[in-house]
């Protein structure tokens, strides 16, 4: 595991998301009401639209091109939608945000 | 896992009772030990689509609804072919016929009903059938193989279902029936003689006004004789004159009932711990024979079993289908009319189109169709809602698309329609897909059918096929009167919800929720953005805007285009501008080499393709120019279109720039319902098409003509006249008081057409025109909001950049 400090909790908003640029790929890191953080790659399974710039709800997010409605913490669609989403691990440590690239 | 479950017993294995549980597993999966008999030997199947079983279009297997697993994965314990025959209400005990004897806590019987069996001499010969389960269809089967002739005993829904299925198997078929109007529940007698001709011509026969004297044979039946001396031959004889609440089981254990098990909007009987739901149940005096009530009430009753202890089930308004296929047939409502009420009717014997609608105080009472019901769906809303049909009333029975909606061409016969033909213009849906969904998945509503293959679900303007093609395949279709909740976070409607914002006076969304007992803990995309309108509607000054409860375009202040970038559209007042703005514009779109630069239908200038990380600048750039922001994204102000008016025009009346420029600055920054467009012309040529737009100012030698309710999208909906003003100040309060009304009262996401339609143009107009002084304070009331709402977005964001740049950037080397 290489974890990787992305930035501070305080700079995503609640029920809000950041975005991470790589090379490989945006990858959307989101915050929940309860302050868990998600990360899953930025790229609907539906119409490879921006998920991080959808609606924030519970642990998932609904998308702004189709309203796909992403579970992230199981990185799935939201039946009867089935698609998949690539996550990532992330983890929260002295209000810094982590993440593991693999 | 709670150490003392309590003990739910459902008596019934149909579509009623399973409904119910399933509705209640979805609640709450760990309150109850739950037991189900089940007089039948089968699992769950639907009843409704035994006709298409008879037919031969349809094998048993399809029409299961719950297979073992079901049952299984649920922890439900299933006694299939178990009849009950006794509840013991003191030692709260369910007993069987073969001896089985199970405790309930709460017991919910769902024994539906039988078929009712006529009780002439000869009545239990053999060859003597009801219609009412999947035994009856096996002994007609068994019967058809043989050939014959069947004689049907009741031209309604059932027996002309039966009659069609049979034929269908290769008997001659013979309908019987008491009137001389067939479906005479459902149909007139127009409409009941052109189906007659089709099902005729089809080689059915009838029997009109006979009544049954007795069935002839000595152990099989041989033929059937009438009271009026005739006589008929039949090998098999289908009765099929009505189901009767199967309540046996009820009155012996002392249950009251009158024609059915007798219960309350809670679904309870007058045992509390028992309650009933289907066909054996009568809510207000009505028991119900169709699938949709049946739903309705699961719902309600899973919800008190589960001891949410909020719904109500307030009775149905119901709708009929016949499913013969390719016989459109549709009636609701009060289809005969009586002394108070009128007629609107179409008749077009070539074509075989019949419609009336029974129409009492304008609103619809009932409707009856044959052959084109396109439109069934729609006048069965506007009578389930009440709706004032004045305003198209001359129009109305020419149909919804006879007012214009895009996309699906000039369908009206859903039943003659192919399979590959495309229903949903915006998802790409044909029928078969939805068909087969329908069938296949076991789909009862509109919503589950928009779920699962997205038909009806972008623009909506298909709803009435789909809802056609679901009434087709299901039978019936119907929905509770009025209440439809805001999303399925809450039970409560747009209005409830509203009116608890005033009563309350909670001015944030997550406290509301948590006092309107809101089901998710931070709702979802569909309620909050409505409820952060809601609020800032109401408390203008004080309510504190929750970007993260907005989509995605009012956060970013720009439109998200497909591939994630985005669009900037600057304000030009009343679509004048300058060669400076130019300028400015081409100067940004070269800067920040914006790919597309696009002439918009409202008069303003599109730059797409725009990194959502060169917004502010972008705007930095605009505002340093004295340009904000257009409004484009928003369901707010949109854009005020001009003509040149009399300034230049030779045929102008007045000013339309300066009248239109007036209009922007005063209304533009202002949050709405939904996006609001005007437009302002000089003259009655009307070049600015004021007349499809939200508010529209037409300009005559007089003054001002104003009017409302426009839409040149989806749906195109011409204007109503509000009323004719004088001066230019005039036109600004109107104009600001319709906004302030429309902002007040429209649903969240509600166009001002639609808005209109729902609650009546004379409503408006009292309001607008007849009341000045309401007038006045609604003016008033949207100048005051104004104050919080004109500061332009993209100054504030330019102060605050952060959002639209990315966390971090990762670069390889270092991941």
């Amino acid at each position: 595991m290489a974890w990787l400090n992305v930035g501070l909790l305080e700079d995503i908003p609640r029920l809000g998301s950041r975005l991470l640029v790589s090379e490989k790929g945006n990858i959307a890191l989101f915050r929940s009401s309860s302050d868990q953080v998600f990360a899953v790659q930025d790229r609907c399974p539906h119409k490879g639209g921006v998920l991080s710039q959808g609606i924030v709800h519970g642990c998932k997010v609904t998308c702004p091109l189709h309203s796909w409605i992403i579970d992230l913490a199981a990185g799935e669609a939201v039946a009867p939608d089935v698609g998949h989403v690539k996550k990532f691990a992330v983890k929260v440590e002295n209000e810094s945000v982590f993440l593991d690239l693999p | 896992m709670k150490s003392q479950r309590e003990k739910l017993v459902c008596i019934g294995n149909g579509m009623a009772g399973i409904r119910t549980l399933e509705e209640l597993l979805k609640l709450d999966s760990d309150s109850y030990d739950i037991t189900v008999f089940g007089a039948e030997p089968h699992n769950n199947y639907n009843r409704i689509l035994l006709s298409p079983v008879l037919a031969g279009e349809k094998n048993f297997t399809d029409i299961i609804l719950n297979d073992d697993n079901w049952y299984a994965e649920n922890n439900i314990t299933l006694y299939k072919g178990h009849t009950v025959t006794e509840i013991n209400r003191i030692k709260r005990l369910v007993i069987t016929k073969s001896g089985e004897s199970v405790p309930y806590d709460r017991l919910l019987i769902a024994t539906g009903s039988n078929a009712f069996i006529i009780p002439v001499p000869g009545h239990q010969l053999q060859g003597v059938v009801g219609f009412r389960d999947v035994k009856d269809v096996d002994v007609m089967l068994e019967y058809a193989a043989r050939g014959g002739h069947a004689v049907v005993i009741g031209g309604g829904l059932l027996g002309l279902e039966a009659a069609n299925g049979l034929m269908k198997q290769g008997m001659s078929v013979s309908v019987v029936h008491v009137t001389d109007v067939l479906m005479n529940n459902q149909l007139d007698q127009v409409a009941a003689n052109l189906l007659q001709t089709e099902l005729e011509k089809r080689g059915v026969q009838f029997l009109l006004s006979a009544q049954t004297e007795m069935i002839l044979g000595e152990e099989s039946v041989t033929g059937v004789r009438f009271k009026d001396g005739r006589e008929v031959a039949a090998n098999l004889v289908v009765m099929a004159v009505g189901i009767r609440p199967n309540i046996e089981l009820a009155k012996r254990a002392n249950l009251y009932c009158e024609r059915g098990i007798v219960v309350s909007d809670t679904l309870q009987s007058y045992d509390p711990r028992i309650y009933a739901v289907g066909e054996c149940a009568q809510h207000r005096g009505l028991a119900y024979g169709l699938v949709a009530p049946l739903f309705e009430q699961a719902k309600v009753c899973a919800n008190h079993l589960a001891k949410y202890g909020i719904a109500r089930y307030e009775g149905s308004v119901t709708s009929t289908k016949l499913k013969v296929t390719g016989i459109d047939l549709f009636s609701a409502g009060d289809f005969l009319g009586n002394d108070q009420t009128e007629e609107i009717v179409f008749k077009d014997a070539q074509r075989n189109i019949y419609k009336k609608l029974v129409i009492e105080d304008n609103r619809i009472k009932g409707a009856v169709m044959y052959g084109d019901t396109m439109d069934g769906s729609w006048y069965f809303q506007l009578m389930r809602d009440a709706t004032d049909i004045t305003a198209f009333r001359e129009n109305i029975l020419f149909g919804k698309a006879h007012v214009g909606d895009a996309g699906h061409g000039e369908v009206n016969q859903i039943a003659s329609l192919p399979d590959d033909a495309e229903i949903c213009g915006c998802n790409g849906v044909c029928k078969k897909t939805i068909v087969n969904a329908i069938t296949g998945q076991g789909l009862f509503t509109l919503d589950e059918v928009r779920k699962y293959t997205k038909a009806s679900a972008s623009c909506g303007s298909c709803t009435g096929l789909v809802e056609q093609i679901l009434a087709n395949t299901v039978g019936d279709y119907s929905t509770a009167p009025h209440k439809k909740s805001l999303c399925s976070c809450t039970d409560f409607t747009h209005d409830e919800v509203r009116k608890a914002i005033r009563k309350e006076g909670i001015a944030d969304i997550f406290a509301l929720m948590q006092v309107l007992n809101w089901k998710t803990p931070d709702g979802c995309a569909t309620c909050r953005p409505a409820l952060n309108y809601y609020l800032l509607c109401e408390f203008p000054g004080t309510y504190q805007d929750d970007p993260q409860s907005r989509f995605i375009n009012e956060r970013a202040h720009a439109n998200i285009q497909k591939d994630g970038t985005y669009s900037v559209v600057p304000r030009i007042w009343g679509g004048l501008t300058s060669p400076k703005e130019l300028r400015a514009i081409a100067d940004v779109a070269e800067k920040y080499h914006v790919p597309t630069v696009k002439i918009t239908g409202g008069q303003r200038i599109d730059l797409l393709g725009v990194k959502k990380e060169d917004l502010p600048k972008m705007w930095a750039d605009l505002n340093a120019q004295g340009m904000v922001s257009g409004h484009a994204y928003g369901k707010s102000l949109r854009t005020v279109k001009t003509c040149v008016g009399s300034q230049w025009c030779r045929f102008g009346t007045q000013t339309a720039m300066s009248m239109g420029i007036e209009l922007e600055k005063i209304t533009w920054g202002s949050w709405t319902p939904h996006k609001f467009k005007m437009a302002v012309s000089g003259c009655p040529r009307n070049c600015a098409e004021a007349t499809i737009k939200d508010f529209g100012v037409v300009g005559v030698e007089s003054g001002w003509e104003l009017h409302i309710g426009g839409n040149g999208g989806v749906k195109i909906r011409g204007t109503d006249l509000l009323c004719k003003v004088k001066t230019d100040e005039e036109v600004v309060e109107y104009c600001t008081a319709f906004m302030q009304l429309y902002r007040q009262e429209a649903h969240y996401l509600e166009r001002t057409a639609p808005w209109i339609e729902r609650v009546g143009l004379a409503y408006v107009k009292q309001k607008i025109v007849d009341d000045e002084s309401g007038r006045k304070r609604l003016a008033a009331a949207f100048i005051e909001s104004q104050h919080y709402a004109q500061t332009d977005p993209w100054a504030e964001c330019v102060a605050q950049p952060m959002a639209f740049k990315p966390l971090a950037v990762l670069k390889e080397e270092i991941a």
